[in-house]
């Protein structure tokens, strides 16, 4: 593989980039793999990465429907942190921030990796009392968190509204100073020219339609391009899952939900951290490109749509607009829909599963992008012991059975609540 | 923008309700004996089915009826919608 260099790129300079090699290679299915990755995705595109990389285990297909990158991996606002309270979320994604750090020398692809910082802003004396706690929770994990009060919140953002008289003043805020953002695409694209490299294939354009199941263990699937054996196969297609599941038996605590983000059109620099709104569902950062970066809340009814509805882009925007008022004047530019794999507690699974070799990766609600790394290592993992890691150990699918869940939102069972 | 019809008020913009979720889900008979699976099931497994779905709506902001509807989550089309206490054809 040609390596991606200031050397390199002088030297094709000359040829006028008329001979790179291809970032990855379009082979035909071959009749069987050690392990079978569905879903070409950034956690499965990773996955077969961390498989070749740190298992040594090359015999390994990724199935894709579609197109490589053309999911969620592409469709999410590219926030990375691991500000979260609970023991299990908060040590699975410090591990990924390790991995987001080394990520573009690691993959020889440049990831953008930004460590830009994410502020959440309280608006009460209550919710700075919460975010006291978080901020406790997450250094006593080793997390970087720091508890900014509203004249520190000021001047990092002067644009947010900091009137007095508003509905939701802004009282202060929790900082993660080493969280931030990733260029999504080359996330997707340097996984896959890794991995590729490494002897995986990448099939693309080839739907699973069955799974071969006998005596309780996979011996492979039935795909639109032809039978495949495999002596393990790996879910990774976040709000697909449940249609795969189906075809297995299986029910899952799993509902596929619709999330939409938008852009706006670019402008100068103005915002240098990722800020969420605290009094409801609304975060924002700005790309390098220049356009604003939004998101928020779930269009609240089960969705396959992969496109969204306009009361649930307004009502987020509404929240935007009385964060930081100045957004009111920007154009719209871009608006999309991703579907979420959201799971009945709000934090993923990463587990076996009770058929022999069938190993399940889903529930990743939200937060899917950020955990690209440490999904796909723990998966990864997971397929090449046969056993889980101490990393993925609570992202058990039995929790719900057991009662061990970890609701880190307070939402129970109904995560698409707003 | 999503339309419902509701069952009891006539045709009204989707803002007006709150989803409840899948209709179909029943919960376990109490004066039996009840497996955790059957609990399990009803508390968090679900189908989330890719087309039909019958599911719950609340006309929160109109006659505060719970009412069912059938509509699909590929194409969000609602095909019919239901009282509460309507048996499905």
């Amino acid at each position: 593989m040609q390596k991606y260099s200031i050397f390199n790129l002088v030297k094709n300079a000359f040829s006028n980039h008329q001979n790179w090699d291809l970032a990855w290679k379009d082979p035909e299915p071959k009749e069987e793999y050690d392990v079978v990755i569905i879903g070409g995705g950034g956690h499965g595109l990773a996955t077969a990465y961390y498989l070749a990389k740190e298992h040594n285990i090359t015999k390994v297909a990724i199935i894709e429907k579609g197109w490589i990158g053309g999911g969620n991996v592409g469709r999410n606002t590219t926030i990375i942190r691991s500000n979260y309270m609970h023991d299990e979320n908060g040590l699975f994604s410090e591990f990924g921030m390790d991995l987001w750090r080394k990520m573009s020398q690691d993959l020889n692809y440049n990831v953008m990796f930004s460590p830009r910082g994410i502020i959440n802003l309280a608006h009460s004396d209550a919710q700075m009392n919460t975010y006291a706690r978080r901020g406790n929770s997450m250094r006593l994990n080793g997390i970087d968190a720091v508890l900014l009060n509203r004249e520190q919140v000021k001047e990092i953002i002067p644009m947010a509204d900091f009137s007095e008289n508003v509905r939701f003043p802004i009282f202060g805020g929790l900082m993660q100073p080493s969280a931030g953002t990733a260029r999504h695409d080359a996330v997707a694209w340097g996984y896959a020219r890794q991995a590729d490299d490494m002897g995986v294939d990448i099939i693309q354009n080839c739907e699973v339609i069955g799974f071969d199941v006998s005596a309780g263990k996979i011996n492979g699937i039935r795909t639109s391009r032809g039978n495949i054996k495999a002596k393990k196969v790996g879910l990774c297609v976040a709000g697909s899952t449940n249609i795969l599941a189906e075809k297995l038996n299986m029910t899952l605590p799993i509902e596929t939900h619709l999330l939409q983000a938008c852009v706006s059109e670019p402008v100068k620099p103005v915002l240098d951290s990722v800020v969420t709104f605290g009094a409801g569902h609304f975060y924002i950062s700005q790309s390098d490109k220049g356009e604003m970066v939004m998101g928020g809340d779930l269009d609240g009814y089960n969705s396959y749509a992969q496109r969204g509805n306009l009361p649930t882009l307004q009502h987020v925007l509404t929240e935007g607009i009385a964060m930081m008022p100045f957004l009111s004047k920007l154009k719209m530019l871009r608006t999309w829909g991703g579907i979420m794999d959201m799971s009945m507690d709000g934090s993923p699974i990463i587990d076996k599963t009770h058929i022999d070799g069938l190993y399940l990766n889903c529930g990743w609600c939200y937060g899917g992008f950020k955990a690209t790394p440490a999904s796909g290592w723990t998966f990864a993992h997971t397929i090449a012991q046969d056993r889980v890691h101490e990393l993925n150990a609570g992202y058990s699918l039995n929790r719900f059975n057991t009662g061990h869940l970890i609701d880190e939102k307070g939402l129970g069972t109904k995560t698409w609540i707003s | 923008m999503l339309y419902i019809k509701c069952p009891h008020c006539g045709m009204r913009p989707q803002i007006e309700f709150s989803y409840g979720g899948d209709a179909s889900v029943k919960r376990p008979e109490l004066n039996k004996e009840i497996s955790d699976q059957e609990w399990d099931d009803f508390v968090y497994n679900r189908k989330s089915l890719r087309g039909k779905h019958l599911e719950l709506w609340q006309h929160i902001s109109g006659c505060r009826q719970w009412i069912k509807v059938e509509r699909d989550t590929a194409t969000h089309e609602i095909f019919k919608t239901f009282k509460a206490d309507e048996e499905v054809a």
